[in-house]
């Protein structure tokens, strides 16, 4: 049990971990990641990579999404835009790794301030719109820009290598996606303890008193939407090093409901609920393998319903997140710790 | 170069049977936007499941073409109810976004039910308007796209009477304006948000039956609803006219594209010119313009 926590100064009271216990438990979850390599198999570092890449996609939906208060459903094809420019780069010049995600990223905070262009006339569920706009408007993009993209066959990645270490399966490109994770996240972290990230909530609670306080309602918005883009394109970027061919199908419309169902069920508006949201919206679809994979005896055409039935699944989080636990996962999370920190006392 | 004129009015005639149903599609989601402020995106999801459902009358069950649409059409409208009430009533007062977002999840829970039901296959809806062409002129149309436009021109000017003439639909209006009045003056206020979102659902399912008969079914076929969207928003979201208008403009921009660029352009061409309505005119042709106070 906890009494309190007694603070002393404004810089205390602004750090990020501030209790002792959070940061123990933040330093075994850093030991439990990097031994987890040595420990697991084939699959469940795939799994882990595949998190990893969702957890910075999120984290940039969530900051646009979240704490500025802009709906996009454009984060897959900025995803797409980011590996497109990475396999262009590492396929046709052969530049680094490190630079050719840098690179993906700044190319689709361009794109992504372009698309936010809009949102100097219009917001909330217009501004959806727009991005549902661009999201096929990419798309064309990707199938049609032939002699760049290559049309509908694709491109196909070499694999990353930094350093003169070649990265080719799971076990390798852990050592990299991981760490860009972690960097991002507490980078995003840091972002709304400055000025820039202040603006941005200030602009989701209301932006026309925004707008009166001397932020300049534009320039914050595209910056939201750069910043969003930017995680967008280092995730894409990943995604093409980590699957290693890059098509225009890989990005469809369903995967940008994904990174807002992601969004939604982790909870908008907290850093954690990225995370808690991109790691249980991937795992879902794996828990559903599994249990189809269970019931395949008794059932002869349960792997034909798994892709339907992770359709449902996927809207029904939406829906359930969104009616009966609004502020999601990490509202539960709040819960469950607030109820150790009280107990035995009355919650 | 000789630009063919005929081949040219031939292709304009379809396209207006084509624009009658983006037209119609737009009136089902402009009524719940009037109504309850819901922008729902499932709405060619319920399209979708209307035609599904009409397949299942006439294929599966047998019933000749005018009680199968009878059928569909009143499930579609118990779809719309059923939304409403489950999902839609309970998020009342939310913001605007949240719900938006549901009906991308009721959407996304349409499509995955309807492919378990019926399968993912696309197949094509039973037969049931004839094939002889018809000529207007010397240029010929299908006769799907004729009997399209007409039964989709015959129940949007129903709409309009409705909302003109009768009790419930000069309810529907009184609430769009001013939902405390509405209330005030004794509107079951509730119960029109029911009604609305049941006429959308029946006005969906009927599209989604007229653009089952042209283009065959799908569980991917709600991409109409998207461009039904783009219509709403370019004739302004709350605007009848509006949709009118801007089904008219869609279906001849995407038609004129498809022909005479390539069918790929399609797409393209109906989001940039959402891209542009929103640039510079955000609130659509005939939209409200919101004005937002402190």
């Amino acid at each position: 049990m906890r009494i309190g926590t007694l603070k002393e100064s404004y810089a205390a009271d602004e750090a990020l971990f501030d209790t002792r216990t959070q940061k123990v438990w933040l330093a075994l979850f850093f030991l439990a990641l990097l031994i987890f390599p040595f420990t697991a198999g084939e699959y469940w570092l795939y799994i882990a990579c595949l998190v990893a890449i969702h957890v910075i996609s999120t984290t940039g939906l969530n900051i646009l999404t979240g704490f500025t208060g802009l709906v996009s459903l454009g984060q897959a094809a900025f995803m797409g835009v980011g590996a497109y420019t990475v396999a262009v780069l590492e396929a046709r010049f052969g530049t680094p790794t490190l630079v050719n995600l840098i690179a993906a990223g700044f190319v689709t905070a361009g794109v992504g301030a372009l698309v936010g262009l809009p949102s100097l006339r219009v917001k909330g569920l217009y501004l959806a719109m727009a991005t549902i706009a661009a999201s096929f408007i990419l798309h064309f993009i990707f199938a049609n820009w032939t002699s760049v993209t290559q049309g509908v066959s694709g491109i196909n990645v070499p694999p990353a290598s930094v350093l003169g270490y070649e990265m080719a399966r799971p076990v390798q490109l852990y050592w990299l996606i991981l760490p860009v994770a972690v960097l991002m996240v507490l980078g995003a972290a840091n972002l709304f303890r400055t000025r820039i990230g202040r603006a941005f909530i200030a602009i989701r609670d209301r932006d026309i008193s925004a707008e009166v306080l001397g932020i300049p309602l534009l320039r914050t918005k595209l910056m939201s939407f750069a910043l969003s883009s930017f995680y967008a394109g280092v995730a894409g970027g990943l995604w093409a090093y980590f699957f290693r061919v890059v098509t225009p199908e890989s990005f469809p419309f369903l995967y940008s409901i994904f990174f807002l169902a992601a969004v939604i069920v982790g909870g908008m508006g907290t850093i954690l609920g990225g995370i808690l949201g991109a790691v249980f919206m991937t795992l879902v679809p794996e828990v559903l393998k599994l249990g189809v994979g269970l019931l395949s005896p008794v059932l002869p055409d349960a792997v034909a319903i798994l892709s339907p039935v992770r359709t449902i699944v996927f809207g029904a989080l939406i829906v359930g997140f969104l009616v009966f636990e609004p502020h999601g996962l990490a509202e539960i999370w709040r819960r469950t710790r607030r109820f150790f920190h009280l107990w035995p006392f009355k919650t | 170069m000789n630009f063919d004129w005929l081949f040219f009015s031939e292709v304009t005639l379809a396209a207006l049977g084509n624009s009658a149903l983006l037209s119609l599609t737009g009136l089902a989601f402009v009524l719940i936007y009037k109504a309850t402020r819901v922008v729902n995106l499932a709405i060619g999801e319920m399209l979708m499941v209307g035609a599904y459902l009409f397949f299942s009358f006439t294929a599966g069950l047998g019933l000749p073409a005018w009680g199968a649409i009878l059928l569909a059409v009143v499930g579609g409208a118990l779809l719309g109810a059923a939304i409403e009430r489950a999902v839609i009533r309970p998020m009342l007062g939310e913001a605007a976004i949240s719900v938006f977002m549901v009906t991308i999840g009721v959407g996304s829970v349409l499509i995955g039910l309807t492919e378990i039901i019926w399968g993912a296959e696309p197949t094509a809806l039973p037969d049931f308007m004839g094939k002889a062409p018809i000529f207007i002129g010397d240029a010929y149309v299908s006769r799907k796209v004729v009997i399209g436009f007409s039964v989709a021109a015959a129940v949007i000017a129903l709409f309009l009477l409705a909302f003109r003439f009768w009790r419930g639909g000069i309810a529907l209006r009184a609430t769009a304006s001013d939902q405390a009045a509405a209330y005030s003056c004794g509107i079951n206020v509730p119960a029109v948000f029911s009604l609305a979102w049941m006429f959308a659902g029946a006005a969906a399912a009927g599209a989604g039956i007229l653009v089952g008969a042209v283009g065959g079914i799908a569980p991917t076929m709600g991409v109409f609803g998207l461009s039904a969207l783009v219509v709403v928003i370019v004739g302004g979201l709350d605007s009848i006219a509006g949709a009118l208008i801007g089904g008219i403009l869609v279906g001849l921009l995407e038609a004129w594209c498809g022909t005479y660029l390539g069918g790929e352009y399609k797409m393209l061409a109906t989001f940039g010119l959402l891209m542009l309505v929103l640039l510079v005119r955000p609130y659509g042709l005939f939209g409200t313009v919101e004005i937002e106070r402190l």
